[in-house]
């Protein structure tokens, strides 16, 4: 099976200055793909990088058979990558189901009605909330409507970055079981997160970065098994 | 009673019609944009004089020959976007802001070589008023203006919440950069707000321009009781513009009305500081402005 995303030796940052610096990873299709490590190893950037919002300097990213590298961001959603930002990532003032509508603009799907059918189904709490505005919702459903945005594109490959920042414990399991949902339903998903040992536990494999640089790189199982990840990267304790 | 309605509320709805129309694009171009286009008012002069030429070569009446003065002025604030805008988009917005009184000395000094400085009127002659009846007394313009905003609010409501267009307008207003990441073609959305506030634009400078007359002024003089609405309305919510053009307009009319002695409350002349005072006092006690809510 060939990969669906591949970067290879990206260097890139902001305004000139390298934050990542020659990192390769490779995502298969219907993988959950994780990247972890400590603040400021340039997770986000990665992710970023791929979706053309920061400066690359050097390196390729491709996607399928496409070099994607330097693309303008509005055309990676019609080529089939959606993206979810950490923060300020919902239209507050547009209605729950304008905001979805949004996702539909750039890549509009075969069947709008059963593609809004199914990202409901996904997210039922947002069957009552489809007239409010988007911003009047809690958190965790703030995050839900930006998970049903993206769906909405029918993407190939979504790029979650930080999707439980700021949640409840409680809607960190949901959203958990809610990426575990989005994949069953065929999306490939690269994320960056900060809970890393629950990311882990539904992660097939896991890059950890580590100032800028691939440290590791392996399956979410052995990366959790392993002492030397656990005592740098997940706060030392075994799991219990 | 009747004096009232005929002298004072009427006239201060259509004053308030073309304050509004102003102060939409002003606000959307703010909520989209992200700056304040000081060259607004001269848009408003560039299509009372598109229009005029039109009325001069085929005779007919302004309101039927504002689509010409519409074109001028869209084309006219598409090219300074394109030439002197565009490019400092991403520099702190008080480049664009500056650009932008630029932009309005260049169309004014435009409009003086092409047109001449003095004074113009659409139609000669004095206009009789309207009677409906038998008591109100009104000008057809004032009830034209009044026509043309309730048909523009319809209008514009539907467009913003109705077409992709409009969503997408007020989705680069939340969040320019969600927008982008959904995809969204932010110039596209650009490009609609400035052919929207053009054509607003334009046709507020015919009604200003019938109201009185025509000169190379009459957009700029104009200008600051149109941020005062746009303020009012809260900044990048065209609807909260519209009805803050309507409020500043009723205000200054109404501020002369004789209240309680026979004198007007407030001499006329000072009639556009009543409007000022306002937006002061609101600016320090709701600067949020009397919607809430954005782009809507």
């Amino acid at each position: 099976m060939s990969a669906l995303l591949v970067i290879d030796g990206l260097t890139a940052g902001y305004g000139g200055l390298p934050i990542i610096d020659n990192i390769n990873l490779i995502v298969a299709p219907s993988e959950i793909v994780l990247i972890i490590g400590p603040n400021g190893a340039g997770k986000s950037t990665a992710i970023k990088s791929v979706f053309a919002l920061t400066s690359i300097i050097s390196g390729s990213i491709r996607f399928g058979d496409r070099e994607i590298t330097g693309i303008a961001t509005q055309k990676l959603v019609p080529m089939g990558i959606a993206a979810v930002p950490q923060s300020r990532n919902i239209f507050p003032s547009l209605t729950v189901r304008e905001n979805l509508d949004i996702g539909t603009y750039a890549a509009p799907p075969h069947d709008r009605a059963e593609v809004e059918e199914r990202v409901l189904t996904l997210f039922p709490d947002l069957k009552q909330k489809l007239d409010q505005p988007a911003g009047e919702l809690s958190g965790g459903q703030r995050q839900m409507v930006t998970l049903g945005r993206a769906l909405m594109s029918e993407p190939r490959l979504l790029l979650l970055d930080e999707p439980t920042a700021g949640l409840s414990p409680a809607y960190l399991e949901r959203i958990f079981d809610l990426i575990l949902d989005i994949r069953k339903a065929g999306v490939t998903i690269l994320m960056v997160e900060q809970n890393a040992r629950q990311a882990l536990s539904i992660a097939d494999r896991a890059y950890v970065l580590v100032n800028g640089r691939n440290f590791a790189s392996d399956t979410g199982a052995n990366l959790l098994a392993s002492d030397e990840i656990r005592r740098s990267f997940l706060g030392g304790t075994r799991p219990s | 009673m009747m004096e009232f309605i005929n002298f004072y509320l009427i006239p201060g709805l259509a004053l308030g019609s073309i304050y509004a129309l102003g102060a939409i694009g002003i606000s959307m171009i703010f909520g989209i944009l992200r700056f304040a286009h000081f060259a607004h008012g001269d848009v408003m002069t560039l299509g009372a004089y598109g229009t005029l030429t039109a009325v001069w070569l085929s005779g007919l009446h302004p309101l039927l020959a504002l689509p010409v003065g519409i074109v001028l002025a869209v084309a006219a604030v598409l090219l300074a976007d394109k030439i002197f805008y565009k490019p400092l988009r991403d520099l702190p917005t008080i480049y664009t802001v500056i650009a932008s009184f630029g932009v309005a000395l260049i169309f004014r000094s435009l409009i003086q070589l092409i047109w001449g400085s003095q004074n113009q009127v659409f139609i000669r002659g004095v206009q009789k008023p309207l009677v409906l009846f038998d008591m109100i007394r009104v000008s057809a313009l004032h009830l034209e203006a009044i026509a043309i905003i309730v048909i523009a609010a319809v209008a514009l409501h539907y467009f913003l919440t109705r077409t992709k267009t409009g969503r997408s307008m007020r989705a680069v207003s939340d969040n320019p950069e969600l927008a982008r990441v959904a995809g969204l073609d932010t110039e596209k959305v650009v490009r609609s707000t400035w052919i929207i506030g053009g054509s607003l634009a334009a046709i507020a400078g015919v009604l200003a321009g019938l109201d009185t007359n025509i000169q190379p002024n009459l957009g700029w003089n104009l200008i600051l009781p149109m941020f005062a609405a746009t303020i009012l309305g809260g900044i990048g919510k065209p609807m909260g513009a519209l009805l803050g053009g309507m409020v500043i307009g009723l205000i200054e009319e109404l501020s002369a009305y004789p209240w309680i002695t026979d004198e007007p409350l407030i001499n006329p002349g000072y009639k556009s500081a009543t409007a000022f005072l306002i937006m002061v006092i609101l600016l320090i006690f709701r600067p949020q402005g009397l919607l809430k809510g954005r782009l809507l």
